[in-house]
């Protein structure tokens, strides 16, 4: 067991010996290698979500049309028999898409990559406080991912219940026809939930306890402080998911009633657990994208965030407040109206934080000196569909507006823009923007720009319409709407929505395109082409082992960009402060004191 | 070229890639609608439309406002040679601004929403003089169960409707929501009624039509694999008819 | 040039970030508690009066030597305090057998209760409770033994691994890795060891004397 104390030194990095291929880029225990893994496999889960969209979007738009001859042969009779998707096949499409991108795409990316390339670098750690553990975090996902891609190949096909799972028709194969499919699609969601709850101890325990001299709470950069609100949402959420996941695979298996009513059990008590869960789960899909953001906006406005206290304190509003709406998923439910109330009061109340941090990163851009690059366009097209997200949901968080589009397409136009409008744009914005420190070079900024322009178009053509489908009463997850009437004159909606999907995904080639080519051709980055002020700047790129050659001493807030008693318009946050500089609380003592009151 | 021709370009070119995907596909610009379709039913159906629109108002004009001014300082603000930002590191009085206008508005939201939504859900507040019809959803139909002539339900007299749900206009209705097998959702669109049915539960929806007709009714919750088959339809009739309906079911169930 | 990071929480990482898991580890056992509690409020009539099925008695003692196996854990960690190598040793084995003990009476009652009827199954759930013949009628309901498999089960599963960590613990123990200078190992599987303890003390009264 590792008995690291907080004030064990890290020999420098040329007293290390080399470690082999293995130990390096297999079962390395280094924070910045595990981001890298976590990022390839996420992308390439990502892709794989994208592509079970394409397919939904394929039979929505095309209905009952064979998919093309060059894909057709991919799918057996049980899924697309002649290239057309059946409507278990559907339903199985609709599920995996949403489980996918939620487990295997979003929440590595955002927790998995960032938490671990971000939190030590910014904090001035020389790794994380259990770098062990943080391997096996990062293990666990792949064989997770294996036994949820294996579910489409047993009898039955994968699960089909949505990625909600809502009980009885998740509790038994007899109600979808999908035995073994949803079963492992259990297990794998549990075997990945121990990767959060390991990661999230990693990250907690890192920033509240190897944080280096003068790197007080309120100096740490956004982006650390939005993972730590998050880790902390990942330690006490999965839990409850895994709990709730344990009896319903109980429920499959050997036959407990927790869910089915046969057996008096409740279908309510699924819903309950799956959404006190699943509502913190939509913050931590968010949280990093914010913080991300404000990094970003800062840094390319050449301007300190507007508000930084009020930013850190939103986010655990955010954080606390997340706990306490997961009714608002369940107004028509059948729950007790009262308490469907209840959850309306809540409800509304969370949107004030977010929408306090869309005005201080307005107030960020105002009168500051804007580099419009492809970070910078990423960040500000975040806060300008977050917007739209979070406006959507004013709707339904009316429990009588609720009424009517609930489990309409005006959700998935919601759940859209706030995780792909909002969380994906985020994530391509820290991907471009630390991806000069991840591998030492830049990425093209002409291709970075025509990536961002065309999935900016391409994704509000896609979904943008969605709303309007939702308003005229488009269910969810309706394999065939031209069997309702009244849906029928919504076809040519569909289709339009369908090929904006298609171009949309097929922009993503020009970003994969670009992330690989630049991997060898990218121009080389140097320490700190952004020419930010935090301390994940101040170092090489990529960092070597150990990241810092000696631990930092911070002295100053993260965002000090174009500060009027300094020439150049960034001043890091370990650049040792002028002698006779007023207010300077860090005079560079041999052995700095913790700030009193810490 | 400068930063606005350039702009200008590409704003062009996304305009002509939107136009012939519009064109090809078909959908028309009514599509776009943002309010309520036209058709509502219901007594209470104007009521959640009206609330519809006057959320739509206010977080129109704030999404008209935000993404207009994020616009002009991304133009205004934007890097040109010599330029230096100011150094702002935030406004107290913005943040309490900022916190306390929107809290009263999504509040005061709050508290307009539980007067409707009490009337809609509260079952002390149902209609006293509302005709019950029990509805047993199922893997993929919906079972209306009509009392018969006795007024009394699992009688002999009972009789089901399958997938059609006769009810009379001008009179409130309570639909008693059973489930069979898994959860299904009792979908009116142009009643504006929604609500799920979950086995093992007795869930009451009540409604008042305003018009005779035929209208949709639909399962908007996931149910297997036939859910996108679980349609139905609603034949309002007048109370005389309905009546008469009424009569010709039980005479018909009689003879069972 | 010495830098010390900031103090943080004051305690070192391991101790740390064992608070934290645990942390996680209330929330899954309130997520199995939580349920049970709504079911049995949903469904009272699959439960009986405490003792009709399930052996009070037997379970109190089984209580009373988890909470022994925490007060050894204790003298384990005084005796290594005090840098006593040979202390840490004894009363870690004796954790260690107390613990074993506790899971063996588990499985025993596990196997008596399943025996007469008492199962976490809908369909072949008979429980005729203690000393009724086996032809007697159900009690309960299946609600019953679902949950009370589910939340001891995992209680129970929690103290197996616990016992394992321990014997891991033991071993490195018996080969001299710890010294009352280099003992964290020691205080962060007695912190796990209290808190399984705790989570049966709860349990206990909820499942047996409720």
């Amino acid at each position: 067991m590792t008995t690291t104390t907080a004030t064990e030194t890290h020999a420098g990095p040329a007293e290390h010996h080399e470690l082999g291929f293995i130990r390096t880029y297999i079962f390395s225990t280094d924070h910045k290698m595990i981001a890298r893994q976590f990022l390839f496999s996420a992308l390439m889960f990502l892709l794989l979500g994208g592509l079970l969209a394409v397919m939904i979007r394929w039979q929505l738009g095309f209905p009952g049309r064979p998919l093309p001859a060059f894909v057709r042969w991919i799918f057996p009779d049980t899924m697309a028999p002649g290239g057309i998707i059946l409507p278990e096949f559907y339903n199985s499409l609709v599920t995996m898409h949403a489980t996918f991108m939620v487990f295997f795409a979003l929440m590595p990316l955002m927790a998995g990559v960032f938490g671990n390339l971000l939190i030590p670098l910014q904090i001035g750690a020389e790794d994380m406080a259990f770098p062990r553990i943080n391997m096996i975090s990062f293990w666990i996902m792949p064989v997770a991912g294996f036994i949820m891609l294996a579910s489409f190949f047993v009898e039955g096909g994968a699960a089909g219940a949505g990625w909600t799972s809502y009980a009885p028709l998740s509790a038994s194969g007899e109600w979808t026809g999908v035995y073994m499919g949803q079963i492992l699609w259990l297990i794998s969601l549990i075997v990945l939930g121990f990767s959060s709850i390991l990661g999230a101890v990693n990250y907690v325990s890192t920033v509240i306890n190897m944080r280096a001299p003068g790197m007080t709470w309120f100096r740490i950069p956004l982006a650390t402080w939005s993972l730590f609100v998050t880790a902390w949402l990942l330690l006490l959420a999965i839990p409850i998911l895994t709990g709730g996941l344990i009896l319903l695979l109980f429920d499959q298996t050997i036959g407990t009633a927790f869910f089915r009513t046969e057996g008096s059990g409740e279908p309510l008590l699924w819903q309950h657990i799956f959404w006190f869960f699943g509502h913190p789960e939509v913050y931590i899909l968010i949280l990093p994208a914010m913080g991300f953001t404000s990094e970003v906006i800062a840094c390319r406005s050449r301007k300190p965030i507007f508000g930084y206290h009020s930013m850190v304190y939103a986010m655990v509003a955010i954080g606390f407040l997340g706990w306490v709406v997961w009714g608002h998923h369940m107004f028509q439910s059948g729950m007790n109206p009262l308490l469907g109330m209840t959850f309306v009061v809540t409800t509304v109340v969370i949107a004030v934080p977010s929408a306090i941090k869309t005005f201080n990163w307005m107030g960020t851009l105002w009168r500051g000196n804007i580099h419009m690059d492809t970070p910078l366009l990423h960040a500000v097209a975040f806060v300008a569909l977050f917007i739209i997200g979070g406006l959507s949901g004013i709707f339904m968080a009316s429990a009588p507006v609720d009424i009517y589009i609930h489990d309409t397409y005006f959700i998935v136009a919601h759940l859209h823009y706030v995780l792909v409008g909002g969380s994906l744009f985020g994530i391509f914005a820290g991907i471009v923007f630390w991806y000069p420190k991840m591998f030492g070079r830049m990425m093209n900024e002409g291709l970075g720009k025509v990536h961002f322009f065309l999935s900016f178009l391409f994704y509000n053509m896609a979904f943008f319409p969605m709303h309007n489908l939702g308003v005229q009463g488009m269910m969810r997850r309706i394999y065939d709407p031209n069997q309702y009437e009244f849906l029928q004159g919504l076809q040519p909606l569909n289709t339009f929505i369908s090929y904006s999907v298609f171009l949309f995904a097929a922009t993503q080639i020009i970003f994969a395109f670009n992330f690989l080519w630049s991997l060898r051709n990218g121009k080389v980055a140097g320490n700190n082409p952004w020419k930010s002020s935090t301390l994940l700047w101040q170092t090489p790129s990529p960092p070597p082992h150990g990241n810092f050659p000696e631990m930092p001493i911070v002295y100053r807030g993260p965002y000090e960009y174009s500060h009027p008693d300094h020439e150049e318009d960034f001043w890091p946050q370990n650049a040792p402060p002028a002698t006779s500089e007023a207010g300077g609380q860090f005079a560079p003592a041999p052995n700095p004191e913790p700030v009193p009151g810490d | 070229m400068n930063f606005f021709w350039r702009t200008g370009i590409v704003l062009a070119g996304m305009f002509t890639v939107v136009i012939a995907l519009w064109v090809k596909a078909g959908p028309s610009w009514l599509d776009l609608s943002w309010v309520m379709p036209d058709n509502v039913v219901s007594t209470y159906g104007p009521t959640l439309d009206n609330a519809w629109l006057v959320i739509l108002w206010i977080t129109g004009i704030v999404f008209v406002a935000t993404e207009i001014t994020l616009l002009v300082f991304l133009v205004k603000y934007r890097h040109k040679e010599g330029r230096k930002a100011d150094y702002i590191e935030g406004s107290n009085k913005a943040e309490v601004v900022w916190t306390a206008v929107p809290f009263v508005i999504v509040v005061s939201l709050a508290f307009w929403s539980k007067g409707i939504w009490d009337e809609i859900r509260d079952p002390s507040l149902f209609p006293a003089n509302a005709y019950t019809i029990n509805m047993m959803a199922t893997q993929f139909e919906w079972n209306a169960i009509y009392a018969g002539a006795d007024g009394a339900f699992d009688t002999s007299d009972d009789f089901v409707s399958r997938n059609v749900l006769h009810i009379p206009v001008a009179q409130p209705v309570v639909v008693q929501l059973m489930a069979q097998d898994v959860i299904h959702s009792f979908f009116l669109p142009e009643f504006r009624v929604k609500q799920d049915a979950v086995p093992g539960m007795i869930t009451p929806v009540w409604f008042e039509a305003t018009q005779t007709g035929e209208f949709t009714m639909a399962c908007a919750e996931l149910c297997g694999l036939g859910h996108y088959t679980m349609g139905g339809t609603v034949i309002v009739h007048s109370q005389t008819d309905f009546q008469d309906w009424l009569a010709e079911q039980q005479a018909a169930a009689g003879d069972d | 040039m010495d830098r010390k990071p900031m103090p943080g929480m004051m305690v070192y990482n391991l101790k740390l970030g064992m608070w934290v898991f645990l942390l996680s580890e209330v929330m899954f056992f309130t997520s199995l508690i939580g349920s049970y509690v709504i079911l049995r409020y949903a469904h009272p009539e699959h439960w009986t009066d405490p003792g009709v099925i399930l052996n009070v008695n037997l379970t109190a003692g089984n209580t009373f030597l988890l909470i022994c196996s925490s007060v050894t854990m204790v003298k384990a960690f005084a005796a290594i305090q005090q840098g006593d190598l040979k202390g840490l040793q004894r009363w870690l084995l004796a954790t260690i057998l107390i613990g074993a003990t506790f899971v063996g009476v588990q499985v025993y009652e596990y196997i008596a209760l399943m025996g007469e009827g008492f199962v976490p199954m809908l369909d072949s759930y008979h429980a005729v409770g203690r000393g009724n013949p086996h032809e007697g009628p159900s009690l309960g309901g299946p609600l019953y033994g679902a949950t009370f498999y589910a939340m001891t089960g995992f209680h129970g599963a929690h103290v197996t691994i616990g016992v394992l960590c321990l014997i891991f613990v033991y071993v490195r123990a018996l080969n001299g890795a710890y010294t009352a200078e280099h003992l964290e190992g020691v205080e962060v599987i007695g912190l796990y060891w209290h808190f399984v303890d705790l989570v049966w003390i709860l349990l206990f009264t909820i499942v047996y004397l409720i």
